[in-house]
């Protein structure tokens, strides 16, 4: 829409949505900034914006103190583990689901989406004493498997909302072209769908890697992913802001970067194509 | 193609399922092993007149009622500002969605201790400040605090999805209606509300299954206190079994909690399955 | 090479039968157009051809063996689709060459075949860019492309021309109807469009809710229209069609007067009315004259005219060029 607006109001408005974003954004930024002061200047009062002297003696601490790493490569391991194997089992559901569609194909899909109503305390005891007995308990193996079936609906939804956009016509004049089936998946339906492949997997390891029920109540110190190496810091650690503003910023940093390059995607998956 | 990933899904929801219900009759204590007998109704007996279940109920409403609240109007208001021209919207675009990325152990921690804290918190810092007494949030005002907590983290996501929806609307309908002589409030319940009306059903099925399970924020912040005053089911049960080892008593809750949740689910899917496909 | 068979071909959907028991043939070498309203089962018979769907009975016959159970892939055909369905994530040049690759042509010889028809199609500097990078009538034409290097028996094109502007459809059917012309080889076109039908084929074939109303060449069907949808659905402006007592007093339930066969007369015709909107084209003016008892009927005349709205004309239907049909639609000699 071409028209003119008053530069008045455009600078009133950006000063409103600036401030406004800052204030959202306010907790991650402080959280970040106490990361590199002392602990001393870190609960100094008054409180100091940018003016102390930056160290990074907190990250080493952190690093030392709890193995960062070992759980970072946890989250990683999990998170990842979880959605790839994910994919394998929805992409041949999601495609099945779009190009061959049976009469209780949208029943299935509706059934698939409500299982995610399904409290997860509902099932919580039986699955502690599974894992117990099977030695899955705090483990990485066991993790990925419940991260999978938490997540399998919402892949196959999104992965059968992106599917059901690649007109039929393009298969039929494949198959016209004299491709078989296998030709059709490999050089068409494949290299079609990787946009949206790659935004449910975007979508999906983050999902997985701020999971917070089943993280918490399945692993101890073994498997323990970030969220649940944060959740040691609930009492009483936490009252060494820097070291937990540390920790905090390097359990969010590596998801809040890949989210902020994939916003994009993100809206359209996380709500299953259903605004564009 | 699809028997694998319906077998899973019908797997994982059945065989824990009919699990949780076959404790749920039997009094059975990790504490005690063994002795499991048969228990008849009396752990769901137990669990309903149990007060903390009451509480735990309200809270639960409560809690996501209040976060929906504040995540759809806030997050409508977010969007009809960002949807304005502004100088370096992708940045601001950015800072706001920042938290929803936030994992849940974190944005609880970080808003206990470093904002919420009556001694060394932000917020305690300020109220000095202006000369009032600091306010203990989490021990004052426990469900509200974790109410905030999870709006804070659930509005970027609201705020998103509602700004893309504007974003699809038709402009030339507003002009129309502009000539029509609608002013700006007319226009945007008669245009602008009903076009969203889609997007805003999509933020409250998505928010609302993720919010009848929230459980790690009370888990760092307040483990469910003080009192009951903030604890959900979710974690009430999860309190019964794992840390009162009553694995009869956890399972009842967990079916109340499951019946429950179908109660609501019924309800939105109705609602969605309209809207979704229209 | 290139001859189409249809025996008591049907097709249901569910319950409803969208192709009731059809027969046709089709010779090689033929431009065969099947036409009508939406609606009518013409994209549904030239998929069942194409091998897309199913017959539900019938059998089809490419040339004279039975291809009714063989795959798409496998029938020697290609085919232009309506939204051209080129693969948005491949060039220009790679879409042409796709059938070739999946007939295991060695690259070389696919390379000298692309080129050959993106020359022909005036492609050659558009070979390295995607489909979205082109215009409509571009993607019409590597569409074509691609269904020419197959070499097939047979080109099918379903609506091939309606995503594309007024001025650029007339310049594609020409571009079609030369391309006919250099292969020879059979094509059948579907289209709603009946002027695309006349201009382009050697053979109509008209259909209406599934049933063959007639088949034809264009200018039979325009003379000798077998019943009264032909007769509407052929020629534009439409043929005027008037029932009641001027049929009857020529013993027919209809008759049929195209435009172009009645002529004005100041003094006395068969028909009186007031002229109503007149549509002047330069070369031709088309008059709506309202008449009473009668309706409304379309006239042309030639050049310009001088009358206004509101003007009284007679009209007079030319000798030997009305048509009559009887009660059940069918023409009556």
């Amino acid at each position: 829409m071409a028209r003119a607006i008053s530069t008045r109001r455009q600078i009133t408005v950006t000063i409103l949505a600036w401030v406004i974003g800052i204030t959202i954004f306010f907790p991650i930024l402080w959280t970040i900034l106490t990361s590199f002061k002392t602990e001393a200047e870190a609960i100094a009062s008054p409180p100091s914006l940018f003016m102390f002297d930056w160290t990074l003696e907190n990250y080493g601490e952190v690093q030392e103190r709890s193995n960062y790493f070992r759980h970072f490569s946890n989250s990683v391991i999990i998170s990842l583990g979880s959605t790839v194997l994910g994919l394998l089992i929805a992409i041949p559901a999601a495609w099945s689901m779009a190009f061959v569609p049976a009469k209780r194909t949208k029943d299935i899909l509706m059934w698939m989406l409500s299982t995610k109503m399904l409290p997860p305390v509902g099932v919580l005891i039986p699955i502690y004493l599974i894992f117990r007995d099977t030695g899955l308990l705090d483990t990485r193996i066991g993790l990925v498997i419940v991260l999978t079936l938490v997540n399998l609906p919402i892949i196959t939804w999104m992965l059968f909302t992106y599917f059901r956009e690649i007109p039929g016509e393009i298969l039929e004049a494949a198959r016209m072209d004299g491709a078989m089936l296998w030709d059709e998946i490999v050089h068409v339906l494949t290299p079609m769908a990787i946009p949206g492949i790659a935004s449910t997997l975007l979508l999906n390891v983050i999902l997985a890697w701020n999971e917070a029920f089943w993280t918490l109540n399945l692993t101890a110190a073994k498997a323990a992913p970030l969220t649940a190496f944060i959740a040691s810091y609930s009492s009483p650690e936490g009252l060494f802001y820097a070291k937990l503003s540390a920790a905090s910023t390097m359990a969010i940093a590596p998801i809040l970067i890949l989210g902020w390059f994939s916003q994009k995607q993100l809206v359209r998956g996380l709500t299953f194509g259903a605004v564009k | 193609m699809l028997s694998p990933a319906v077998l899973l899904l019908l797997a994982w929801m059945i065989v824990p399922l009919t699990m949780t219900i076959y404790f749920s009759f039997l009094r059975y204590n990790l504490l005690s092993p063994g002795i499991n007998a048969w228990a008849g109704w009396s752990n769901y007996q137990y669990f309903l007149t149990d007060p903390a279940f009451f509480a735990a109920l309200t809270n639960t409403l409560l809690l996501v009622v209040g976060v929906l609240l504040i995540t759809v109007i806030g997050g409508t208001l977010l969007a009809l500002l960002l949807d304005q021209p502004i100088w370096g919207q992708g940045v601001v675009r950015i800072l706001v969605l920042a938290p929803f990325f936030v994992m849940p152990t974190v944005s609880a921690l970080v808003w206990k201790n470093m904002f919420m804290n009556p001694v060394n918190g932000l917020f305690a810092y300020a109220a000095k400040a202006v000369g009032l007494q600091p306010f203990d949030f989490l021990a004052h005002a426990p469900l509200a605090s974790i109410i905030l907590i999870v709006a804070w983290q659930w509005l970027p996501f609201a705020a998103l999805i509602l700004l893309t929806a504007l974003q699809s609307m038709d402009q030339e309908q507003m002009e129309a209606s502009e000539i029509d002589g609608a002013g700006p409030f007319s226009r945007f319940f008669y245009l602008v509300l009903p076009h969203l009306s889609r997007a805003i059903t999509v933020v409250i099925l998505i928010q609302t299954i993720f919010l009848l399970s929230i459980f790690a924020e009370i888990l760092v912040t307040t483990n469910g206190g003080p009192g009951y005053a903030s604890t959900n089911i979710t974690y009430l049960v999860y309190a019964q079994s794992l840390l009162q080892f009553d694995v009869g008593g956890g399972s009842a809750g967990g079916i109340i909690a499951v019946i429950l949740a179908n109660i609501v689910a019924i309800f939105l899917m109705r609602m969605i399955g309209k809207n979704l496909e229209a | 090479m290139g001859s189409i068979k249809l025996n008591k071909v049907t097709k249901s959907f569910g319950s409803t039968q969208v192709i009731p028991p059809l027969d046709l043939e089709i010779q090689d070498g033929e431009f065969v157009v099947f036409v009508g309203p939406s609606g009518c089962g013409k994209s549904t018979l030239l998929r069942l051809i194409a091998g897309l769907e199913d017959v539900t009975s019938g059998m089809i016959e490419i040339n004279g063996v039975d291809a009714t159970q063989t795959p798409p892939s496998k029938r020697g055909l290609a085919m232009v689709f309506q939204s051209y369905a080129l693969y948005p994530h491949m060039s220009v040049r790679k879409n042409i060459a796709f059938p070739l690759k999946m007939a295991k042509l060695a690259p070389e010889e696919r390379d000298q075949k692309v080129e050959n028809a993106a020359s022909v199609l005036n492609l050659t500097d558009y070979l390295d860019r995607r489909p979205g990078q082109l215009s409509g009538g571009q993607r019409q034409r590597v569409a074509i492309g691609r269904a020419i290097v197959r070499e097939p028996d047979a080109f099918l094109f379903d609506e091939p021309l309606s995503n594309l502007d007024a001025a650029l459809r007339v310049n594609m059917r020409l571009e079609i109807s030369e391309l006919h012309q250099t292969l020879a080889t059979t094509m059948i076109y579907v289209t709603h469009d009946q002027v695309e039908a006349m201009t382009m084929a050697d053979k109509i074939v008209v259909l209406n809710a599934g049933h063959i109303a007639q088949v034809g060449s264009p200018l039979e069907l325009y003379h000798k229209p077998a019943n009264v949808f032909v007769a509407g659905f052929i020629g534009s402006p439409k043929m005027n069609l008037v029932t009641g007592p001027d049929a009857q007093a020529m013993d027919a339930h209809t008759i049929g007067v195209r435009p172009e066969h009645i002529t004005i007369s100041e003094g006395g015709g068969t028909w009186t009315g007031k002229v109503g909107v007149s549509e002047h084209l330069g070369s031709d003016t088309f008059l709506r004259v309202n008449v009473d008892g009668v309706g409304t009927l379309t006239v042309r005349a030639s050049g310009e005219v001088a009358l206004r709205h509101g003007d009284s004309v007679s009209l007079i239907p030319e000798e030997g060029k009305v048509h009559r049909f009887d009660a059940d639609g069918l023409a009556m000699q």
